[in-house]
């Protein structure tokens, strides 16, 4: 009979860049199962998928703005995973920030746009680091771990915003719960015409560059990803843990907040409950795909945008539920998570 | 008849020959004391016959009848019991559920009859516990006795016990002898396992060195004293070897001074640690592991801050900077653990820049070209077999260690803390990194060396310090030391 042990050993070099290809193929072929039994074509699904989105200029500029705050949260999630720091509470952060730009975009109504937009995001960052600062001063002081506690300031924050909203911020006149327009000047100028793309993307893109320079090429970026991968060996070797800890995960809420900024100031101009549909969450999904590296992530965050644009092809041409993209996400990232476990192991005949 | 007869027994670890040619014997009603230093092969003895290794030669034989012990299950099913360093309770369970874990036959037996049944065996073998205690509350000396009674709950008749006394305070160590000296008078046999001269003259009946993997000698306590024991514990051809005395020794530059280290309960880890190492001079600190060691290398390293005391360099105090500051103040570290030290998934050349990142930034930014020129210089001056973007945790250990080495010299300290620094490490990069520290004393660099290894102590210090339960029990030169002198020292008896 034969026999097979499997032991551990050192993943080759080239399953770095063949993982992300395999996993995305491992996950249609998965899908595809899920497709066949919704009695559809698969490779006519991942035609309306991931080829249709692309196919008219209106789809395209869509998927841009689907995938504009997924790109600012995955890199929050990625500064904070790489050092280590678990930062669940994006979606959190997230409204923090919308709030801020809420509150800005409905006050200021003489300033004209050139401060008011620099002063929205600046605000919203700040917001962002505040809901960020109880958990990561718990973890810091007293090793509370981060990821309930930022988890869990993202239940109180949709109370928060849920607070605002019936209370100080219901519109008087309709009672709807939303809270009072943005004055022209405030609101992120359009990117082009007849499309929804707006000022954000070119934020969102400003940080991935801004982040990638700083994780790779600042002494700080070198603490950071010492401190994520041996806490211990980063104490050794004289680097303040938690100062570095509580940078990352500020700037992580930070970065957070300017997501909600942008779906605010570019999308709806006033706060609403539904403002985010996970984007704190899904930005932990990019962040993984992406290995937590900026470009990988930017590349993840509008690979998820595309696929969340295309489930809705999907399910008007072929009847299939329009949760195939959430399931294809989350497939992807379990695959993606098993590989990279995998990768690590071999079989031997024995 | 022979409670345990071990015969001919080997057993090899990759080059490590761990038991050579090993006979060893209990009799029954019998406490029987394993001495010997680190290293010297007595807890793999006893694993392999508590079947948590397997021999590569050798027969066992249990109350006459040859055994083939593959498992604990089948060593407990043979009436072994071992107590080991490391306790296996579940903190959150009671006593009783403690003890009949893994040993209920598969029946579910209510709460009550679990604690009877406890209490039942805890009168019968006259070990006090409290079956409806919850395992956390209990100090360790409790703890303990409830593994003892956990191995006589599954009928053992010979009882394992790896350093029992390396985690309990003196009270309990008096109320540990106490209930063996009872349960030996009752029919039990038991295996003591130590490296405490004290101790296993107070208690044991007989005893058996060994040394380096082999038996040296074995004999009874009544036919033996401690400076005979500690000479066949740690004799060696090393102490024959006259050093000359050095011209390099200076003045006195980095002083310790009462340095205590409290753990919980209030217990002693270290217990006034003083010191003083002279510039151009090693001072070894030797000892078996498990004395303490560990924790003065995380207090000189500043992984640990002192419950009391001082660290001076140069009259300056560090006792309680940060790893980062302690280097800023001159003093060079090597990690205990190299793995632990540095950080694999980064860079030989990150790893080597991280101790003194401000070198290295320019303008607000890593300056990389910088980084790896030094980092290539550090290659070639350590021999190190690697390139500075090579991935850490792609090195070999002796590089790896190299690059230990390479980035506790690079600020040029005036001290240097080594700790193990050839641990794991192959003839050719222990030769290369011993060496090295030599050099580095001909260079005037104060050296604290903290090494389990008695040969490399012997080979390097100029002064040997031992330390024994948090204390240094005795500095002696080098030219002075002897087998006698260092093993009674050791074993806690000088």
């Amino acid at each position: 009979m034969v026999k097979f042990k499997i032991e551990r050993a050192a993943a080759p070099f080239w399953t770095k860049t063949l993982i992300p290809i395999v996993a995305v193929l491992v996950t249609f072929l998965i899908t595809s199962i899920l497709i066949v039994i919704a009695k559809a074509n698969p490779f006519a699904a991942y035609y309306h998928l991931l080829i249709e989105p692309l196919s008219s200029r209106f789809s395209l500029l869509e998927v841009l703005v689907k995938s504009t705050p997924l790109i600012l949260t995955g890199i929050a999630v990625a500064v904070a995973f790489t050092s280590g720091y678990f930062n669940i509470g994006a979606e959190g952060q997230l409204y923090a920030g919308a709030i801020a730009a809420a509150w800005v975009g409905s006050t200021f109504v003489n300033l004209p746009a050139i401060v008011v937009i620099p002063l929205m995001m600046v605000l919203g960052f700040l917001a962002g680091i505040v809901w960020a600062l109880i958990p990561a001063l718990l973890k810091i002081k007293l090793k509370v771990d981060e990821v309930v506690t930022t988890l869990l300031m993202n239940s109180i924050m949709v109370y928060v915003v849920s607070w605002l909203l019936n209370g100080i911020w219901r519109n008087p006149e309709t009672g709807a719960q939303q809270s009072p327009e943005f004055f022209e000047a405030a609101r992120y100028v359009k990117l082009a015409a007849r499309s929804r793309l707006h000022l954000g993307l070119i934020v969102a893109l400003v940080v991935v560059a801004i982040v990638y320079v700083l994780i790779k090429k600042t002494p700080l970026g070198l603490k950071m990803r010492a401190i994520g991968a041996s806490k211990v060996g980063a104490q050794f070797a004289g680097i303040n843990v938690n100062r570095t800890m509580l940078i990352a995960a500020l700037v992580s809420g930070g970065i957070a907040g300017l997501a909600g900024v942008g779906e605010i100031a570019g999308i709806h101009y006033h706060l609403i409950n539904e403002l985010s549909n996970g984007y704190g969450y899904t930005g932990i999904i990019a962040a993984t795909l992406g290995g937590l590296n900026p470009i990988g992530v930017l590349v993840a965050a509008l690979f998820i945008g595309l696929i969340g644009t295309g489930s809705l092809n999907v399910s008007m041409a072929l009847r299939v539920p329009v949760y195939l993209g959430d399931i294809v996400q989350s497939t992807l990232l379990l695959v993606t998570l098993a590989m990279l476990l995998l990768q690590n192991y071999r079989i031997k005949r024995i | 008849m022979l409670a345990v007869e071990m015969k001919g027994i080997n057993k090899t670890f990759g080059l490590v020959k761990a038991n050579q040619d090993v006979h060893f014997c209990l009799e029954q009603g019998e406490i029987h004391a394993l001495l010997g230093e680190n290293g010297a092969g007595k807890t793999t003895l006893m694993r392999i016959l508590y079947g948590l290794y397997k021999a590569d030669d050798g027969e066992i034989f249990i109350n006459g009848q040859k055994v083939a012990i593959s498992s604990p299950k089948e060593a407990i099913g043979a009436g072994v019991g071992m107590v080991t360093q490391h306790f296996t309770l579940v903190p959150t369970l009671t006593v009783a559920e403690n003890i009949v874990l893994g040993y209920t036959n598969g029946l579910l037996l209510s709460h009550k009859d679990i604690e009877k049944s406890v209490a039942d065996a805890s009168e019968k073998y006259g070990v006090d516990v409290d079956p409806s205690a919850i395992v956390k509350n209990l100090s360790v000396g409790e703890r303990q006795r409830v593994e003892i009674l956990k191995a006589l709950y599954r009928n053992a008749r010979i009882l394992i016990m790896d350093e029992p006394t390396a985690v309990l305070v003196p009270q309990e160590v008096d109320v540990l002898f106490e209930s063996l000296t009872r349960l030996v008078k009752a029919g039990l046999s038991v295996i003591f396992i130590s490296h405490k001269l004290i101790e296993v003259m107070a208690v044991c009946d007989r005893i058996t060195v060994l040394r380096d993997g082999k038996v040296t000698s074995t004999v009874k306590k009544s036919d033996t004293n401690q400076i005979e024991l500690a000479k066949m514990m740690v004799g060696r051809e090393t102490f024959g070897i006259k050093r000359q005395p050095s011209k390099t020794i200076g003045k006195a530059i980095y002083e310790l001074s009462g340095i205590t280290l409290e753990g919980k309960h209030g217990r002693k880890i270290l217990d006034g640690i003083s010191f003083s190492v002279a510039t151009g001079e090693i001072l070894g600190i030797a000892g078996v592991s498990g004395n303490g060691q560990g924790e003065l290398t995380h207090v000189l390293t500043g992984l640990m801050k002192p419950t009391s005391g001082s660290i001076k360099i140069e009259g300056k105090e560090i006792s309680h900077l940060s790893p980062g500051e302690i280097s800023d103040a001159g003093v060079g570290r090597t990690p205990e653990d190299r793995h632990e030290g540095t950080i694999g998934d980064l860079t030989v050349s990150e790893n080597l820049a991280l101790e003194n990142l401000a070198d290295f930034t320019k303008n607000g930014f890593v300056d990389q070209k910088k980084i790896n020129e030094s980092a290539k210089e550090k290659i070639k001056e350590f021999q190190i077999k690697a390139s500075p973007n090579d991935q850490l945790r792609k090195l070999s250990g002796g590089n790896m260690q190299k690059v230990v080495l390479a980035r506790a010299l690079s600020r040029k300290p005036k001290v240097l803390i080594a700790s193990q620094p050839t641990r794991g490490l192959d003839v050719g990069a222990t030769e290369y990194v011993r060496k090295r520290l030599l050099e580095e004393k001909e260079h005037g660099t104060a050296i604290v060396l903290l090494s389990e290894d008695l040969d490399e102590v012997l080979a390097l210090a100029d002064r040997i310090a031992v330390i024994y339960e948090g204390c240094i029990k005795g500095i002696v030169p080098a030219a002075e030391a002897t087998p006698e002198k260092i093993g009674l020292l050791m074993a806690g008896a000088g």
